[in-house]
């Protein structure tokens, strides 16, 4: 018996051991540091990523899509698909199944009802919620039993995977938020900064626009996780002082969004204490080309609106020629080092879903002289400067304040007047750039330039939404305020049905095609948008620091319980 | 005295009022949206739905009288409520920013301690350092001393704090690894080792700050010492047989401190308002890095609340250092 007893007692010890060792709250405090620093913690709320990356250490979706962009079930047992009967076979329901057992950081169980309660939280017309369009489309969420969640779709819809997936679509809690709806979602500040959630930490302090105090969730369903006890994310400053904060000092374990120069980025990872690490989604740093006339001759109303094609780009030669001018791979060692690539499409990945196409990756500043010439842009007067018809061949570049910006403006106007055209650039404050408002003449909508510079991306794998932008119908114009993510005011039928097209198909290899060829008719076959270079998201950590999977499918931040004390 | 004093607070209100709806028209004419930080991948009409929710479509005078009513009407009545547990706010609507929606009241709250702790005390050792380097520049004019401290004040003067503050960050943090370069607003003093590190994590920043302080006000002290050190009456003090030590620290110092009194009183404001380029440099959650960060995301009602606040304590020092003039000085009196 005694001998039985002992031995049962070793192997428990051995099962034990390891499971000792990750113990919850074992490895102390992780410290992260945001340039911006965090404004509230409700998503739904948020205006912008850094709100989010907080939000979700403490709020979970149903499910997170993982660094290769694939999705993992995260509150669900597993993602439902037409195989497995989740998925209706007319594409208009989607059913989720509740793990068992979950519990929200106070102890209360999670329930259907929280997720029902989620989508009339983000879908109440006074709300402003800001992933509403996570849950576009949907007619209803509903209850099934109190583990089970039936989300109806309007339409039959071949990406079902919107609401209640990612970061920015996660689960609240019902008995917290429920005198929060509509126009007093912003008054329950209480909620609004410290949600009670299910993920591996809770939030027990909040200062705004400063810091994040958190502590292990004593409810987490994993008893083994997080391995940290508290967590901190303390923001503010610049991307710089975050780099250096845990490259250099050491002081910190994480910094998102360290986007320094490259020459910083070699200095700071010599010094030895950490690393960067960098994920590529589908940001992409492009030139769209404007096809309509800015010129400040037209009478207000008219002026950049399709009526009035533009007098120079309308020209499929003088764009190609734009675009072969322009070295990328220069501008990558100059703008983002480590932090890019060169590209020529506009979904630049996942890999499945981007176009092989390499075209415009090596210089070709030959040919783009030749295709001016036969366009018939040549230098008449001797003055340096391409002209036709009297007409000069002059740009003007506008992008926002941003050094980077500015120095590829630099570049590229070198370039271009090497090629014969006169380049005036100009350079737009972001918060006004991006702004929106229709009374100002500067923003990237009304697009007062002939080409303008910034970056986009798509916030799902799946870039059906992204690529929709491209629509002649979205074109921002006085009739719609200016509203409208068409920027170039490209129309083009055959785009506009072959997206309708991919809206309607479900086989996934053939929506992979469609997107290919989508992303060619914007990019290599009319050179309307003009990208540059592919972004990743760069982000520092301390070498004591384990178990990060940067992500640029989801939140940084997904995998958060996971990390640990390197020891 | 009592008089002038009323008379100069009621004349304040006008001023102020105006200050407040010019600032509000400032504030709102400036390009800019609360939506420009939102990523593009949100489309239009989200964020029409979202700056409605905001309330940020409405006119310009409604939301400026909508504002007055929070500021003087609600705000104070909150105030009164959570003081004495009256219910005089109770259904109205506090001024909230639209970057966090938290109450605009609620933020500076939390701010203001870390300001005044940090950029007090960077005032405070400014001054503690200024006084006595112009005190002995002025009496040894010209001597070593005096080139030591001119060359100081010029560096002080002439040298921003976001290269200053990056200088010292690079030297004590990065090489010598004495200090932090991010301020800790989580830290709570409770004992030795604590309050060792809070001095640890104030040094860079107060000295960044003193720095600039410093050398400002030992070139007023200086020139002010200067003025006097050649009067009469100090000639006068001497001539009777007091010491130097008393002809300098009582005679000439009393009189010289006059107006460096009134250059002191009327930074203070400026001690409120925080320092911008140094908090968010250091990661000092002060009142400063919420208002560069609420210009910076068009927060309109955060900014034009703080800024209102910076114009009250502005007028306010002003008539303190009036009176304090008249105060120190006989030979002034209002009545």
């Amino acid at each position: 018996m005694k001998m039985r007893a002992a031995l049962l007692g070793a192997v428990a010890a051995l099962g034990i051991a390891p499971a000792a060792f990750a113990e919850r709250g074992a490895d102390g405090e992780v410290k992260l540091t945001f340039p911006q620093a965090v404004s509230i913690v409700n998503p739904y709320l948020s205006g912008g990523t850094k709100d989010i990356l907080a939000a979700a250490m403490i709020l979970e979706p149903l499910a997170v899509v993982d660094p290769d962009g694939v999705l993992v079930p995260r509150l669900a047992v597993e993602i439902p698909t037409m195989e497995n009967g989740g998925v209706s076979a007319d594409m208009t329901s989607i059913t989720w199944k509740l793990q068992p057992g979950l519990l929200w950081s106070d102890g209360t169980p999670v329930t259907a009802d929280d997720a029902v309660f989620t989508w009339q939280y983000c879908t109440h017309p006074e709300g402003g919620c800001s992933q509403a369009t996570k849950y576009e489309g949907v007619a209803s969420v509903e209850a099934v039993d109190p583990s089970t969640i039936k989300v109806t779709f309007a339409a039959p819809k071949p990406n079902p995977y919107t609401a209640f997936v990612s970061g920015l679509s996660p689960l609240l809690q019902k008995a917290q938020f429920e005198a929060c709806l509509g126009a007093a979602a912003p008054t329950c500040t209480d909620a609004n900064n410290m949600p009670i959630g299910t993920g591996p930490f809770m939030v027990t302090g909040f200062t705004v626009n400063d810091t994040v105090s958190m502590t292990a969730n004593p409810n987490y369903r994993d008893p083994a996780k997080p391995a940290f006890a508290t967590a901190v994310i303390k923001g503010g400053g610049d991307a710089e002082g975050s780099a250096r904060a845990v490259m250099e000092t050491g002081e910190f374990d994480y910094a998102w969004n360290t986007q320094i120069p490259p020459d910083s980025q070699a200095a700071m990872a010599a010094a030895g204490k950490g690393q960067f690490v960098v994920a590529f989604g589908t940001l992409v740093e492009r030139i769209e080309m404007n096809m309509t006339d800015p010129s400040a001759d037209l009478p207000e109303g008219e002026r950049a609106t399709v009526k009035h094609p533009h007098p120079i780009l309308s020209d499929i030669k003088v764009r190609t020629a734009l675009s072969k001018a322009i070295d990328r791979s220069i501008l990558v060692e100059v703008g983002y080092g480590a932090g890019g690539k060169p590209t020529c499409n506009i979904i630049p990945g996942p890999e499945a879903w981007a176009s092989d196409n390499p075209a415009c990756l090596t210089q070709d500043m030959e040919g783009a002289k030749a295709l001016l010439e036969e366009a018939g842009w040549t230098d008449s007067d001797g003055d340096g400067i391409r002209d036709k018809d009297g007409k000069k061949l002059s740009i003007l570049y506008q992008t926002t304040v941003n050094p980077i910006r500015q120095d590829f403006q630099a570049l590229i106007k070198d370039w271009w007047t090497e090629l014969g055209a006169e380049v005036e650039l100009k350079a737009i404050d972001p918060g006004v750039f991006f702004g929106g408002d229709a009374g100002s003449p500067d923003t990237f909508q009304k697009f007062y330039a002939d080409v303008e510079m910034y970056a986009n991306n798509s916030d799902n794998p799946d870039p059906e939404t992204y690529l929709g932008q491209y629509q002649c119908k979205n074109a921002p114009s006085p009739e719609t305020q200016w509203q409208g993510e068409n920027i170039n005011r490209f129309c083009d039928p055959a785009y506009d049905a072959l997206h309708a097209e991919l809206t309607q198909t479900t086989d996934i290899a053939k929506r992979q095609e469609i997107a290919k060829k989508l992303n060619d008719m914007v990019t290599k076959d009319s050179m309307v948008v003009v990208p540059l270079v592919h972004r990743g998201t760069l982000s520092a950590h301390s070498n004591t620091l384990g178990g990060v999977q940067i992500n640029a499918w989801d939140m940084e931040t997904w995998n958060v319980a996971d990390w640990f004390r390197v020891k | 005295m009592l008089t002038f004093t009323l008379r100069r607070l009621l004349l304040a209100i006008p001023t102020l009022l105006v200050i407040s709806l010019v600032i509000f028209l400032l504030v709102d004419l400036a390009p800019g949206s609360p939506m420009s930080d939102i990523p593009l991948t949100v489309p239009p009409d989200v964020r029409q739905k979202m700056i409605e929710a905001l309330g940020a479509d409405q006119p310009v005078f409604v939301r400026y009288v909508l504002w007055l009513r929070q500021f003087f009407w609600v705000e104070p009545a909150y105030l009164f409520d959570s003081w004495f547990g009256t219910t005089l706010s109770e259904g109205e609507q506090r001024i909230l920013s639209w970057q966090s929606r938290s109450p605009v009241f609620t933020i500076i709250g939390q701010r203001l301690p870390q300001t005044l702790t940090v950029i007090g005390t960077a005032y405070l050792v400014g001054v503690l350092i200024a006084l006595p380097i112009g005190i002995y520049s002025a009496y040894r004019q010209y001597s070593l001393f005096d080139q030591g401290g001119t060359l100081f004040a010029m560096i002080g003067f002439s040298v921003p704090t976001f290269f200053s503050g990056t200088l010292f960050i690079i030297i004590f943090a990065v090489w010598l690894g004495w200090f932090p370069t991010k301020y800790d607003t989580q830290l709570e003093v409770v004992d030795w080792d604590t309050f060792w590190e809070q001095i640890r994590q104030m040094a860079l920043p107060v000295m960044t700050l003193g720095l600039a302080n410093a050398a400002a006000i030992s070139r007023y002290m200086r020139s002010s010492m200067l003025d006097n050190m050649t009067m009469d009456y100090v000639r006068t003090a001497r001539a009777k047989g007091m010491t130097e030590r008393t002809v300098v620290l009582k005679h000439v110092l009393r009189n010289s401190l006059i107006p460096v009194v009134t250059v002191i009183a009327l930074g203070i404001p400026s001690i409120f308002g925080g320092a911008i380029i140094t908090e968010n440099l250091f990661g000092v959650n002060g009142i400063g890095a919420a208002l560069i960060g609420a210009i910076h995301a068009s927060d309109l009602p955060m900014v034009q609340t703080l800024a209102f606040i910076f114009a009250v304590l502005i007028v306010l020092f002003n008539l303190i250092a009036d009176i304090l003039y008249g105060f120190l000085d006989p030979r002034i009196r209002y009545d």
